[in-house]
Formats: structure tokens, C-alpha cells, sequence
């Protein structure tokens, strides 16, 4: 049954003018595309969240974030506040990023997809 | 009642409505309906995301919630914020890539079956409907307290102006309300957290010296573990909080109402930003209310806590300020319960209803006219269910909802965009073992079962020791996910291949 819904689909309007996306998505330029986004996404989503969850494990299994930092704000409150530092930085490093790997898209589009079809 | 209160409630309800009025009239297709016909700004939908978060359960619950415990009150705050990197890296971009109008599109974008549209439709509007019950329980206590009104006369006051919106303006209207109210919103909390600075010389240093000693916690109320004693139970909300966001079908919309992936990023950009000084500020009137309300009066208005923000401005910025803050917190809700109707009513009308009854044959009439039904009908079906409610302690519809989109829907977003091997099989079970095991763990769970009288929905002794199961229910989202795909043989590396390009690098053929 899925496999007519399938068959459903080649019948649709995707039909015309089907672009290639097997070969596309083999090209070297794709692939090397992909490699930088991963290397890109990967880390930094391993690194918030190990860094956010570090919270409520030290909060609920350790006491040293209960030392006083300034005053009377304690190192939880430091960590608490360094979670929103991480966010406005890695909004920062993402929106610098993005922009640089969308011109690659924009380049793959360029020549695989619209040129590719013609070729 | 006082008379500023009357004025600037008649304000908003006017505003609103001819915004309503001027979107009605540019409402024309079904993709103005449901999308506003992707034509907001990255800005515009940016702050309507952030209004779409700043609900009621934001401003006034975790206000109060810091204003009785202090850091646990404020952990919130941290999980609703970093939720907006995992929608940012993880979800946006993909989502409108591949999206059109809900969460069903996108996951067909990849399967094209009805089974597993119709499985994402179904946990959309679980979702929906929980999460809207929650929203109008509270609205209908809240403006109950703010303007002294009955229950069931502020329920159908809500009800009634969401409809108006949902079914005249579409997503255009639900949009340009939720802009207004973000922007009047934060105009509030700067003002109220610029006069506690103020209160306390502007010296962060002695406004925490001075909290240490305005409740009955003392110096415990600077420390985490007031509220949150259980690590691993901690720890499930806060998987709760952080992986929910990303899986609420009104977020999960929000994406489609931008024209593409740079667009839907620049969203996301902006409600960070918004969203993140949104929630320090919560921290001055968390802060300020416990200092110059007093925990005695919070909880004499409201034991949640929901009352601290608008007694806090009334004691830092008299009458005026207190009205004001009451008006937005009523336009707060509206905008929010909008946005629900939308997306429940998308699920009806344009997965269930559009794709699979009629196929994807439905004509343009025939949808608009049944967006509007499934509108209207989702309304009704809500304001019956929340007057119905009054009495119960719903507060747990709030975590269900964040956990079955965290167990739900999250998995399979991430599974279609970045799984080879993922298939058909494998996405219906993961909407299923996700959407099943998360209710069926809160409905044993400490937020149904309490051994103390009203504590929660029923009275006896909880099964499952958590009272926000996201800690196992995600999990077994995924594990669902994976075995129901590798269980079975079906596998279209074809069909990836087109969503992998598709996703990742925003190429639409022109049609």
C-alpha cells in the first residue's frame, strides 16, 4: 500500500522536468558541501547541549555551584547566565556561517541543477 | 474594576479587531489562511515567534515561579532559551525547506503516505488540544483575578475573540496580533524591570543581597533545590523543555509563514535574541516581586504564582501600570490560543481533511471553506472542554504537550531530514511510540496521581515516579523510530537523495 502512494507521487506534477537528485546529491560539490555543514552542525549542537545539561546534573547531584562568586551571587547564577552568553554567541558563529554555506548552495543550485539539466 | 482597566482592556480588544478587519481583506487563499501566504519578514516573524513563546504561562508563570523558588523558578527560563539553538541548528531550515503549510507536509515531503500524515496529524492535534485546554483554564482564572469576572464569562470572552480572529484573519491576523502584543509585552517587562533596578540603586549586587533575606527561604531561595529536589526528575523536564519547542505545531508553523530557509533563519535569529533578553528580565521581576509583593500576597492572589507580575506593578508603578500590565496579559492569551486554533485547524482541514479524504484534489474553495469549519470547529470543541475544566488542576496539560512533541514529533522531524535508512514504518511508529508513551506515562505520573487531595487531577499514588516522563518518553521515540525501520525492508535512497538536497541547500523546482 505504500508503495502505491509511491506510485502516486511519480504520478504527480514532479514528473516534468525531474532534476536528477541521485546525481546531484553524489557530486563531489554536494558532498563536500555536506561534509562542512556536519562539521559545522555536529559539534556545536553536541557542545550546547552537553553545556546545558551540565546545569541541572551539577544543580542536582554536586553542591560546589553553591560557592559565592560576587558577592552574593553564587556560581550557579554565573553558570545560569553563561547558558544565555552561549546562546547570543552561537547565534552570532551560526548567522556567519549560514551566510557562508548558503553562497555554496546558491553555487550548487547554479551548476548542478540548473546547468546540469541543461548540459 | 477600575476605569483605566476597562479602557485599556477596550483598547486592545479594538486594536485587535481592526487589525482582524484589514487582515480579513487580504486574506484570500488557503495559503494566506494557514501561512499568511509566506509573505511576513524574517523581523515581523521573528517577533511573532517570540510572541508565539511569551505566552501566559511564560510571563506570569515563570515570573511567579521565581518570585516563590527562587533558581528553580528560573531553570525555565535557561531550558525555554537554549530550545531555540536545537530549532535553530537542527529544525528551521530544513522544516521550511521541505514544509508547506504543517508538520504532516514535511514528513510527506519524504513518504507521501497517508498513514504517516494522518499519524502526524493526530499528534498535532493532541498536542493542540492539551496545550489549549491548559491555555484557557488559565486565561479564563487569570482574567477572573485581573478584571473580577466570571470563570465561564472570561473563558467565552477568549474563546469567542480567538474565533473572530482564527476564522476572519487567518495567520495574517493571528500574526499581526501576536507583533503587537510581543512588542507591547516587552515594552512591559523593560519598564518594570527598569523600576525594580531602580528600587535597587541599579546595583545587581544588592538586589540579590537584599532577596537573600525577603523570603521565608532565606539563602536557600539563591540555591537550586527548592522546588526541584529529584535530579533525575530535573533533569526530565529540562529534556522536556529543551527538545518540546522545537516539536509545538504553532512553532513548527511559524516556519512556513516566511518566503524561505533564509528567512525562517532570520526568524529564529530575532526570537532569540528577543526570547533570551525576555528571559533575564524575568529574573528583575521574579526578583521583584518576591522583594517588594511579598510571598504572603503572591500566594493569597494565586497559589501558582501567576499573580506576581501584575501585583509587582502595581506595588512598583501604581494603578496605570498595573492595568496596563493586565491588558497585555489578556492580549497575551489571545494571541497565543490563536495561534493553536490555526494549527489544530491545519491538521483537520488541510492533512486529514485535504490530504487524505480528498486526496490533495480538494479545489481552493472547498479548503478555504474547510479551514474555516475545522477553525471554528476546533474553537468550540476547546471553550467547551475549558468550561467543563474549570475546577481540575490542568497544570500538567502544559508538560504533556512539551513532552509529546519533545517524544512525538521531534524524532521524526530529525529522522526525516537526516536519516538514510529511515522509512515509512519507521516515522508511524515513531509519531506512535513517542505520542503513546508519553501519555501513558503522565496519566500514571505524579501529575495525575497524588495522594494529597487537589494536589493534582486524581487522589492515589502515582506508578511511574516522574512527573514529566520526557527522560523516558524520548528515548522511546527514537527507539520506536529505529526499530520500526529497521523491522522493515522498505528503504527509497532515490527519495532521500531529493530531500537531502532539498533540505539542505533550499531548492524548490518552479512549478
Amino acid at each position: 500500500m505504500i508503495y502505491l502512494n509511491g506510485n502516486e507521487y511519480l504520478k504527480g506534477s514532479h514528473v516534468k522536468e525531474r532534476v536528477d537528485y541521485v546525481q546531484v546529491e553524489q557530486s563531489e560539490q554536494f558532498q563536500q558541501f555536506m561534509k562542512e555543514r556536519k562539521r559545522f552542525i555536529l559539534p556545536y549542537t553536541i557542545f550546547f547541549l552537553v553545556f546545558y545539561f551540565l546545569l541541572p546534573i551539577c544543580t542536582s547531584y554536586t553542591s560546589f555551584l553553591n560557592t559565592p562568586a560576587i558577592g552574593d551571587i553564587s556560581w550557579v547564577w554565573i553558570f545560569a547566565f553563561a547558558q544565555f552568553v552561549m546562546t547570543f554567541v552561537l547565534c552570532i558563529i551560526y548567522v556567519k556561517k549560514a551566510g557562508a554555506l548558503d553562497k555554496q548552495a546558491e553555487q550548487i543550485i547554479h551548476d548542478q541543477i540548473q546547468k546540469g539539466g541543461a548540459a | 474594576m477600575s476605569m483605566t482597566v476597562i479602557v485599556l482592556f477596550l483598547a486592545i480588544v479594538l486594536l485587535t479587531l481592526i487589525i482582524t478587519y484589514y487582515a480579513a481583506r487580504r486574506t484570500k487563499t488557503t495559503g494566506d489562511f494557514y501561512t499568511a501566504g509566506g509573505g511576513l519578514s524574517g523581523f515581523q516573524n521573528g517577533i511573532a515567534i517570540s510572541g508565539d513563546y511569551l505566552s501566559a504561562a511564560s510571563f506570569l508563570g515563570i515570573a511567579g515561579a521565581i518570585a516563590l523558588n527562587g533558581f528553580d523558578g528560573f531553570f525555565y527560563s535557561i531550558g525555554f532559551l537554549i530550545a531555540y539553538l536545537v530549532v535553530m541548528f537542527l529544525v528551521a531550515e530544513p522544516l521550511r525547506n521541505l514544509g508547506k503549510y504543517t508538520l504532516a507536509d514535511m514528513i510527506n515531503a519524504r513518504f507521501d503516505a497517508k498513514k504517516v500524515r494522518g499519524a502526524a496529524a493526530l499528534s498535532t492535534i493532541t498536542i493542540v488540544i492539551f496545550y489549549m485546554i491548559a491555555q484557557l483554564v488559565g486565561a479564563g482564572a487569570l482574567i477572573q483575578l485581573l478584571f473580577g469576572i466570571k470563570y465561564w464569562i472570561a473563558v467565552l470572552i477568549v474563546g469567542v475573540m480567538m474565533t473572530i480572529y482564527v476564522l476572519f484573519g487567518g495567520m495574517i491576523a493571528t500574526s499581526w496580533v501576536q507583533i503587537v502584543k510581543a512588542v507591547l509585552l516587552m515594552a512591559g517587562m523593560v519598564i518594570i524591570s527598569f523600576l525594580v533596578l531602580w528600587k535597587f540603586n541599579f546595583n545587581i549586587g544588592t538586589m540579590f543581597t537584599e532577596v537573600k533575606s525577603a523570603t521565608s527561604h532565606g539563602a536557600a531561595y539563591l540555591k537550586p533545590g527548592i522546588q526541584y529536589k529529584d535530579g533525575l526528575g530535573t533533569i526530565s523536564l529540562m529534556i522536556a523543555l529543551v527538545l518540546g519547542t522545537s516539536g509545538l505545531p504553532h512553532i513548527l508553523m511559524r516556519f512556513f509563514t516566511v518566503k524561505d530557509a533564509k528567512m525562517a533563519r532570520s526568524s529564529v535569529i530575532t526570537a532569540t535574541w528577543t526570547i533570551g533578553i525576555f528571559y533575564i528580565l524575568t529574573l528583575f521581576l521574579g526578583f521583584g516581586a518576591a522583594a517588594f509583593v511579598g510571598q504572603t500576597k503572591i500566594l493569597e492572589a494565586n497559589p501558582g504564582g501567576n499573580m506576581a507580575a501584575p501585583l509587582l506593578a502595581q506595588a512598583i508603578g501604581g494603578e496605570f501600570l498595573f492595568a496596563f500590565i493586565s491588558a497585555v496579559a489578556f492580549a497575551t492569551i489571545l494571541a497565543v490560543v490563536a495561534g493553536l486554533v490555526l494549527s489544530g485547524a491545519s491538521a483537520f482541514a488541510h492533512d486529514l481533511y485535504g490530504q487524505i479524504i480528498k486526496q490533495g484534489k480538494a479545489t481552493e474553495r472547498q479548503q478555504m471553506l474547510a479551514a474555516r469549519y475545522a477553525s471554528l470547529a476546533v474553537s468550540v470543541f476547546s471553550i467547551l472542554l475549558a468550561l467543563g475544566a474549570q475546577k481540575l488542576n490542568v497544570a500538567f496539560l502544559v508538560s504533556l504537550a512539551f513532552c509529546i512533541a519533545a517524544s512525538a514529533n521531534l524524532p521524526v522531524i530529525l529522522y526525516t531530514v537526516y536519516w538514510k535508512r529511515f522509512n515509512t514504518t519507521g516515522a508511524i511508529t515513531a509519531i506512535l511510540s513517542g505520542l503513546l508513551s508519553a501519555l501513558v506515562l503522565v496519566s500514571v505520573s505524579p501529575s495525575v496521581f497524588s495522594p494529597v487531595p487537589g494536589a493534582a487531577l486524581f487522589v492515589g499514588d502515582p506508578i511511574f515516579p516522574l512527573a514529566n516522563p520526557a527522560l523516558v518518553s524520548v528515548p522511546l521515540g527514537f527507539l520506536g523510530g529505529y526499530i520500526g525501520s529497521i523491522l522493515s525492508k522498505e528503504s527509497d535512497p532515490k527519495r532521500y537523495a531529493e530531500v537531502k538536497v532539498k533540505a539542505n541547500i533550499g531548492y524548490n523546482e518552479p512549478s
